[in-house]
């Protein structure tokens, strides 16, 4: 149905992923040469200005669940769907009201760093780092899987090898040139995205005007709220919670926030990304809606055939080559981000350390959640990333908020609220992946577990906290003094530093 | 901002008294300045005591961070009303799921539209309280 059967379009949609490839290896080989020492190749020497800061997280952030999922899924489910994107966006709100300036200013690198040095104990720290690999791993597979299908809507060959492509591309891209190149790619690759969603758009209400501006049938019900699903009232809360609770918790999108200069950027960085988060998530919707209207295959591929249908002819292939272009930026960003944040923690926490550990790492990082992409049940792509979501929303956002504004937080509580709600979200993820699909409420429950294991996992962190007082951290008055004052401000922060290996 | 009227008051108080001394006679003096005028310098500027972890140190720090809490708290509730809100309308309100506006459905208007200029809205709201609520504490910490 795609556009594999047409004459032409195959190779012109070929030659638009191959130039992607290319212009991704080669900005990132240009990063090589500025990136020299250990710090300069994980954080970029932190020279990065506010508005490519704000554009490589909106790059980053951008996965193929944006890309394609959120239309694929708007028009299979109709619009409980629009959540998705609200969520996506608005959790950056959360993120910049509760946390953004304060992780800045902790120095920490990565989410264990900033358990470290919250409750100084390497044990937190360690946990911390699997729940990292755990939600990266589940992030990146659907990046992966998806990759094969649409590799293999263009050229009918097997998903693995599609998969195979972005997986080489993405580890040759960060071996190169660590974060520094990565932030050139992932500014770039936000713009790209926006442009290669937004010119197809602007021709195909072109074509949908020119056809008499066709709409829904009356009382179609696909347009309407709580509707679709068995349980929508709880599956919508569900979602709220974990996309606006889960974006905090992402481990690619943190590490962006030490490349900011100080506190006060960090929060204009975040404000920038919303206000570019906006911008791209108004197409989506649109997407689905016409997909709807002209009777399009319920399928994550949408995207990329809605172009060739609604615009015909020569211009029509162009789009479409656009469009691939753009889900492949979507791939290869996304993936390079989770594949840095991922093996930095294995290469810091689980091997020496060191910029050969890193190496090891980062095939490590890139080869499992390859395997798994052949093996899993092939869900909807924005379906997973959205339980990877509930996952972070479960573990690392109760970690996050209680630590930057609770002073009683106490490693005995941090360790069972990570375990409680992370161990819940996970088992849940693994039986819904694995075991599904699941009908009736355990279906609903396990499909969308962030509505009970978030208030979990605060629970069981605050009650154990007040259960074992003397477990405060010696250190947390200096720990807030570091998180809460501006930097214009000389006053002692302690002399805690993230682990450069 | 009241620094240097401060001080001011403080030296004149303490002329009076030297003046009162070479004249030679017993004069009632006044020892304690009023409150309102002369409140004793701190010895050492407050991000000493801040850097000690003095009582006095930590009552500012607790001001800081609850007043950056509040603010949070309140953007947090308001999106929250917002957000948790849509769905309950919806549910409540069933004719508002099939309501149009300009010819849209209406949960579409809402949700895949104008709720992300209001999120953009309240984000910059929030930036620019929370780095006054930073100057004000900078301010009131350096203050001499």
């Amino acid at each position: 149905m795609g556009s594999a059967g047409e004459n032409g379009a195959p190779v012109n949609q070929i030659v638009a992923v191959v130039l992607v490839m290319l212009a991704t290896v080669l900005i990132g080989a240009f990063g090589i040469r500025v990136s020299r020492t250990t710090s300069d190749f994980y954080v970029a020497s932190r020279t990065v200005s506010p508005l490519w800061n704000a554009s490589a997280i909106g790059g980053e952030y951008l996965s193929a669940a944006s890309f394609l999922g959120v239309a694929g899924l708007i028009l299979t489910f109709g619009a409980d769907m629009l959540w998705l994107p609200v969520g996506w966006t608005g959790g950056y709100l959360v993120l910049l009201v509760l946390v953004s300036a304060p992780l800045r200013r902790s120095g920490a690198y990565t989410l264990p760093d900033f358990a470290e040095a919250r409750l100084e104990s390497m044990a937190v720290r360690r946990l911390s780092s699997v729940l990292v690999v755990l939600i990266g791993w589940l992030y990146l597979m659907p990046q992966f899987q998806s990759a094969g299908l649409v590799f293999r809507t263009i050229t009918g060959a097997p998903p693995w090898t599609g998969s195979l492509l972005v997986a080489a591309v993405v580890a040759t891209n960060v071996l190169s040139g660590g974060m520094r190149s990565i932030t050139f790619v992932q500014a770039f690759q936000y713009w790209l995205k926006l442009t290669a969603l937004a010119v197809p758009l602007v021709f195909m209400l072109m074509a949908w005007w020119s056809d008499g501006r066709p709409g829904l049938a009356p009382g179609d019900e696909w347009v309407l709220p709580l509707h679709g699903q068995e349980h929508p009232v709880y599956e919508t809360y569900s979602l709220i919670l974990a996309t606006f609770l889960g974006t905090m918790g992402l481990p690619h999108v943190l590490v962006r926030f030490y490349t900011n200069p100080d506190g006060r950027a960090a929060r204009r960085t975040t404000l920038v990304v919303l206000t570019l988060l906006g911008a791209f998530y108004l197409m989506p919707a649109v997407y689905g809606y016409l997909g709807h209207v002209y009777g399009m295959p319920q399928s994550d591929t949408v995207v990329i055939a809605l172009p060739g249908r609604l615009v015909g002819g020569p211009v029509g292939e162009f789009l479409t080559a656009l469009v691939t272009a753009g889900a492949f930026a979507a791939f290869l960003s996304t993936s390079s981000g989770l594949t840095v944040s991922v093996a930095g923690v294995i290469a810091q926490d689980i091997l020496r350390g060191g910029v050969r550990a890193f190496r090891v790492a980062t095939v490590l990082a890139v080869l499992v959640p390859f395997a798994l992409a052949g093996v899993a049940r092939s869900l909807p792509v924005a379906t997973v990333v959205g339980l990877a979501f509930a996952v972070a929303a479960s573990s690392f956002c109760p970690l996050l908020v209680l630590g930057i504004w609770w002073r009683r937080l106490t490693t005995a509580g941090a360790m069972a609220g990570l375990l409680a709600g992370g161990g819940l979200a996970c088992t849940a993820v693994v039986i819904t992946i694995i075991g599904g699909p699941h009908s009736g409420w355990e279906g609903s429950l396990l499909a969308e577990p962030a509505a009970w294991t978030v208030p979990v996992s605060f629970t069981v962190m605050v009650v154990v906290s007040l259960l074992t007082p003397s477990r405060v951290p010696r250190g947390v008055a200096r720990t807030m003094v570091r998180l809460h004052t501006p930097e214009t401000l000389n006053v002692d922060r302690g002399d805690w530093r993230p682990r450069f290996m | 901002m009241t620094g240097k009227p401060r001080r001011a008051a403080a030296t004149g108080t303490r002329g009076q008294g030297e003046g009162a001394a070479a004249s030679g006679k017993p004069r009632r003096v006044v020892v304690t300045s009023p409150r309102t005028a002369a409140a004793p310098r701190p010895r050492h500027p407050l991000t000493r005591e801040i850097d000690e972890q003095t009582r006095l140190g930590e009552v500012y720090m607790g001001s800081l961070v609850r007043t950056q809490f509040r603010l949070a708290l309140f953007v947090c509730s308001l999106l929250a009303c917002v957000v948790g809100g849509l769905p309950l309308l919806f549910l409540l309100a069933p004719e508002l799921r099939a309501a149009e506006l300009l010819g849209l459905p209406l949960p579409w208007v809402v949700l895949a539209g104008l709720i992300y200029p209001a999120l953009v809205g309240g984000a910059w709201l929030y930036v620019r309280q929370a780095e006054r609520n930073e100057r004000d504490f900078a301010d009131l910490v350096e203050r001499r």
